[in-house]
């Protein structure tokens, strides 16, 4: 306990130095939002008085506290434009991103992990071979580019599933999963590809240690060899990446959100960049590399949890 | 077969009683023998051995590279000059990759926006293995409380998403080719720093390395004699893959118009233009995305037999 | 650190040690040995004479190894291994690690192999157990357990002899034991798959068979990893394994090698009273001849793939004829060295087996070595005594062996010179 305690804790330095590079970051950008929010032709008057409306004339050091004191309360301030909290922005477009990174990465882990457990037993085999191929192919398709294939050939060509837009789950669960189906496809054809790859290393890995052996010579069947005794250890490389993806894909999402236009975090994002909407640009910003910080830790302390060497070698 | 005690990595744990030719060593050939088939279902690139596939893609980058460099001397139409015909007509013979939306060349646009992808590709990741390199061997060399720092600082980096980050560096510092470049190297400059620094690492604490600071070598000259020949092979042979990344990156970018000013093609700009016709014609998107496939698929297998060849270990990243 | 002090003598291990006692003493005899019988008239039909001019080998050609079963009460035949041969293709080219060897053990028997590192004793005993990897290699010869043959069987009826007719302890108790598996379900999954145990019934026996091997507490170790425990209290567990279905035959491969020095001697201790104690029949594999000193019946010693003296160990420590074993008796690791110490006494290094010299494999090395041994190969044939077989032209501690050994001597042969200084400096 003690010891995430303090991994806790070390997490402080480097959340504050990611809010204040986001700050730095969104602050140094050009337009002013002034314009943004007055027109093009507003008087310089009006564009005074609104900088001090809105706090702009002042010191940028002072404008970050402010701005951290704000955010550290859950006030991450109201956006230029619309003039909605961002929080509340953000809480409205979550889930979509969130139902979208976690349907794509169980997606990519039901193809990834059989295939991968069947790959690394017969190396070089037929399926080894397809799937190897496979995925060495998909790991050289951007997902922009999948997107609009995809949007093609399930969309325009064969009209199978929406090409846009998102329905919620709660008004139906059905159209619900037929509007996301194109974007956790795309999300998740790079996943697969990389778990497979991964997966399939580390139980050909695991399968050559002497354990395996010592399994097979207790006389265990072969499958009970693979699922008890290889596949666990096999799976802590899989574990560590498909853990910290969650966390980056919460922020990975942008490129399939546009070309789906499901109105999500990466949505919001790139609408308030074209927007010069920088308050809200800073709201996600500020979630997204939250959430990737977040994500190592628990995968850090997870790591213990499925590991028992780490375990006891944390707790000693 | 590679002898362990060429790899990069730590000194591999030689067992006393294993003497070469002995059938207990032999028994262990056999398994890298085996092990040494399993890697055949693995595209060749993996093996490292330079095979057809190697040539087809070199030849292919090779092919990319000439065209985008002499693009101005080619008899190709002005890739930025329209109405040259419908873009229902397909591919014809004036027109191998068709015409787009506004009646422009497809060919004459694709190479010319080669260019781009290929700057930002190469200078990108170039600017990246300079900043992060150093960085990494300095932090994996020195050690200390200057490691700490760096290290952190690629860790609060990494923790950006990398798109806004790109995002926010073109917005604000304009829509350049430069920009952009600068742009995707910030992007590549942790993990490049990560890579160097394990790999420096590992090297820091070898028997020529130890020696040469016993002998009072300063280091300076230690990082520059002893180190840094070592961590070069492992950094360039991650970096072929870098420049795939950072041409995806950049495409990415242009896909959402934020690449360099428009009129200027790029691939991931006219993918993006495509979209609009995607009923109508489909050729206006899916050219770019299969050239794109193509170049990326190129690069990662070549990436691949360098560091198969080598023997970079994905474990030091 | 192990606690080896009170090593169960009673307690509950006697409920499982009833168990192989009863396949030993019980029907097994019986039944399949008709079939036994008649494996054994083919081999008799089959055994091939080596036909060899010199009146001095005549003396010795009396009856071939592979004839010795013969002298045995038939009944007690447990492992008869023929002609076993295991090449594996390298890139090299083809690599004999073990090249035509043949042996037989009884119930209850033990045999030490003893060889070089090198020498193929470990594939040797990986070909016997059929846990060889599945391609690149090369394998003839036959297995024979208790009349049945092993060779060939897919690893699907293999499965019923693993663990339960015949089990392994291996090398390094580290790498061998799973590492994210708690130590009772590693012992419990055999009991109940071979046996069909409960989980209750196959945890009570667990705990009873890590007590059995002298592990303390044994109820708080079912819950540990291995490593969490010490190496010996390792090689304890994994004893305990090999020992859950009751097997008859044990194959312990370089059982102590990784082990400190210091709980060797308990391991070795503990294996040779739960062979005894089970009536099971025990190959310890081992580079070191003092590890099989006072624990084996027979001994067989191994060189480049071949068995190249067998014998009862009391024969074989007082009338050695090989002088690849004289060598190995000369190399046995003294209290006062280290545990790891190379057989120094051994000039030169074990051939390259994908291109074994002609003639005898050690002559190269050999103080003895003559013409004759660069040309032609020594069979492995009878001695002087039934139970001693050794494959060599010039015998130790014969005239002709004698004469050799001083011919080389003012020959000035380095290995002779290196072999005769190294025995002047030890006494």
């Amino acid at each position: 306990m003690g010891l995430i305690a303090r991994k806790l804790a070390g997490l402080i330095p480097v959340l504050l130095a990611v809010s204040a590079l986001t700050f730095l970051l969104l602050n140094l950008l050009p337009g002013d939002p002034a314009f943004a929010i007055l027109g093009p032709s507003a008087t310089h008057d009006a564009v005074i008085k609104l900088h001090h409306q809105l706090g702009l004339d002042q010191p940028l050091l002072v404008r970050y506290g402010h701005w951290l004191a704000h955010v550290l309360t859950g006030n991450l301030g109201r956006s230029y434009l619309s003039s909605q909290p961002v929080l509340s922005a953000i809480k409205e477009r979550l889930p979509v991103t969130v139902e979208l990174v976690l349907l794509s990465q169980f997606v990519a882990l039901l193809f990834a992990v059989p295939l991968g457990i069947l790959a690394g037993r017969r190396p070089n085999g037929i399926l080894d071979r397809v799937s190897t191929g496979g995925a060495f192919g998909f790991l050289a398709v951007p997902n922009f580019v999948l997107g609009v294939v995809l949007v093609y050939l399930f969309a325009v060509r064969y009209h199978l599933f929406p090409a846009t837009g998102y329905t919620p789950l709660t008004k139906d669960p059905f159209q619900n999963l037929r509007s996301v189906m194109l974007p956790v496809i795309t999300l998740a054809m790079a996943e697969i590809a990389a778990y497979l790859r991964l997966l399939r290393s580390d139980v050909i890995t695991t399968l050559q240690e002497d354990y395996i052996v010592m399994a097979k010579a207790k006389g265990l069947p072969d499958r009970r060899i693979m699922l008890r005794h290889a596949l666990r250890p096999s799976l802590f490389s899989l574990v560590t990446v498909a853990g910290l993806n969650f966390g980056r894909l919460i922020g990975g999402t942008f490129i399939v959100e546009i070309i789906f236009q499901q109105p999500g975090i990466g949505l919001l994002s790139i609408q308030s960049i074209y927007g010069r909407d920088y308050v809200v640009v800073q709201g996600t910003v500020l979630l997204i590399a939250v959430a990737y910080v977040l994500a190592n830790f628990v995968v850090d302390v997870a790591y213990g949890l499925i590991d028992p060497r780490v375990r006891h070698a944390t707790a000693g | 077969m590679r002898r362990p005690a060429d790899r990069p990595g730590p000194a591999p744990v030689l067992d006393e009683d294993l003497l070469p030719g002995s059938s207990e060593t032999v028994y262990l050939e056999a398994v890298a023998a085996v092990e040494e088939e399993t890697r055949e279902a693995e595209p060749e690139a993996v093996r490292g051995k330079v095979g057809l596939g190697t040539w087809v893609c070199l030849g292919w980058l090779v092919l990319v590279i000439v065209l985008a460099a002499i693009a101005g001397f080619l008899p190709l139409p002005d890739p930025k000059r329209t109405g040259l015909g419908p873009v229902s007509q397909g591919f014809t013979g004036a027109h191998p990759f068709g015409l787009d939306d506004l009646g422009r060349d497809m060919l004459s646009r694709v190479i010319f926006g080669a260019r781009v992808s290929l700057i930002v590709g190469f200078s990108s990741i170039a600017l990246g293995l300079l900043v992060g390199g150093a960085l990494g061997v300095v932090a994996g060399y020195y050690r200390g409380r200057i490691e700490g720092l760096i290290m952190w600082a690629m860790d609060v980096l990494l923790a950006f998403p990398a798109l806004v980050f790109a995002l926010a560096i073109v917005t604000f510092m304009g829509q350049s080719l430069r920009n952009v470049t600068i742009a995707i190297a910030v992007i590549a400059v942790p993990p490049i720093a990560r890579l160097v620094r394990s790999t420096t690492l590992n090297y820091a604490q070898r028997e020529f390395v130890l020696a040469a600071r016993s002998l009072g070598a300063k280091n300076r000259r230690i990082i520059a004699r002893e180190i840094l020949p070592n961590v070069v092979v492992p950094a360039f042979s991650f970096g072929l893959i870098g420049v795939a990344l950072a041409i995806v990156g950049e495409g990415a970018l242009a896909f959402l118009g934020l690449s360099v000013r428009l009129p200027t093609p790029t691939w991931g700009g006219m993918i993006d233009e495509g979209r609009t016709v995607l009923q109508q014609a489909p050729h206006v998107s899916l050219v770019p995305c299969g050239v794109m496939f193509v170049t990326i698929l190129a690069l990662n297998y070549l990436g691949d037999t360098l560091r198969a060849h080598f023997d970079v270990r994905e474990g030091a990243l | 650190m192990s606690g080896s002090g009170p090593v169960g003598d009673g307690e509950p291990a006697g409920g499982l040690a009833d168990e192989p006692g009863k396949d030993g003493a019980g029907p097994g005899p019986e039944e399949p040995a008709p079939r036994r019988r008649r494996t054994i008239r083919e081999r008799l039909k089959r055994a091939r004479v080596p036909a060899i001019p010199e009146a001095m080998e005549r003396r010795r050609l009396r009856r071939s190894v592979e004839r010795l079963p013969l002298e045995r009460p038939e009944g007690e035949l447990l492992l008869d291994v023929e002609d076993l041969r295991t090449s594996f293709s390298t890139p090299r080219g083809m690599v004999r690690a073990v090249d035509g060897v043949s042996f037989s053990i009884d119930r209850g028997q033990t045999l030490g192999i003893v060889g070089e590192s090198g020498s193929g004793k470990t594939v040797l005993s990986r070909s016997i157990m059929g846990l060889l990897p599945a391609h690149n290699v090369e394998r003839g010869g036959q297995v024979r357990f208790e009349g049945q043959e092993l060779t060939g069987l897919p690893s699907s009826e293999m499965r019923h002899i693993w663990g339960v007719e015949i089990a392994m302890v291996f090398q390094d108790p580290m790498t061998s034991l799973n590492p994210v598996m708690r130590i009772g379900r590693q012992i419990t999954e055999g009991l109940r798959y071979h046996l069909g145990q409960s989980a209750g019934e196959a945890r009570e026996n667990a705990v009873a068979l890590l007590q059995s091997v002298g592990i303390p507490e044994p109820e708080r170790r079912m819950r540990q990893y291995a490593h969490e425990l010490s190496g010996g209290m390792r090689q304890r567990v994994t004893i305990a394994i090999a020992l859950a279905c009751g097997p008859k035959l044990l194959l312990a491969d370089e059982p102590t090698t990784a082990l400190d020095v210091t709980v060797q001697a308990q391991i070795l201790n503990l294996l040779q009273e739960k062979q005894r104690e089970r009536f099971m029949a025990m190959i310890l594999v081992t580079h070191d001849l003092g590890v099989v000193a006072g624990r084996t019946d027979e001994i067989a010693v191994m060189y480049a793939g071949k068995i190249v003296e067998k014998a009862s160990t009391p024969v074989l420590f007082t009338q050695m004829r090989m002088p690849y074993t004289e060598a190995l008796m000369r190399s046995i690791p003294r209290v006062e060295d280290h545990s790891h110490t190379r057989l120094l006494a051994i000039t030169g290094r074990p051939p390259d087996l994908v291109n074994p010299p002609p003639g005898c494999r050690f002559a190269p090395r050999c103080p003895y070595a003559q013409e004759r041994c660069t040309v032609e190969e020594p069979p492995l044939l009878l001695g002087d005594t039934e139970d001693h077989a050794f494959a060599c032209w010039y015998p130790v501690g014969t005239k002709e062996g004698q004469a050799a050994l001083e011919r080389n001597l003012s020959a000035g042969r380095p290995q002779t010179l290196a072999a005769v200084a190294s025995t002047q400096v030890a006494s």
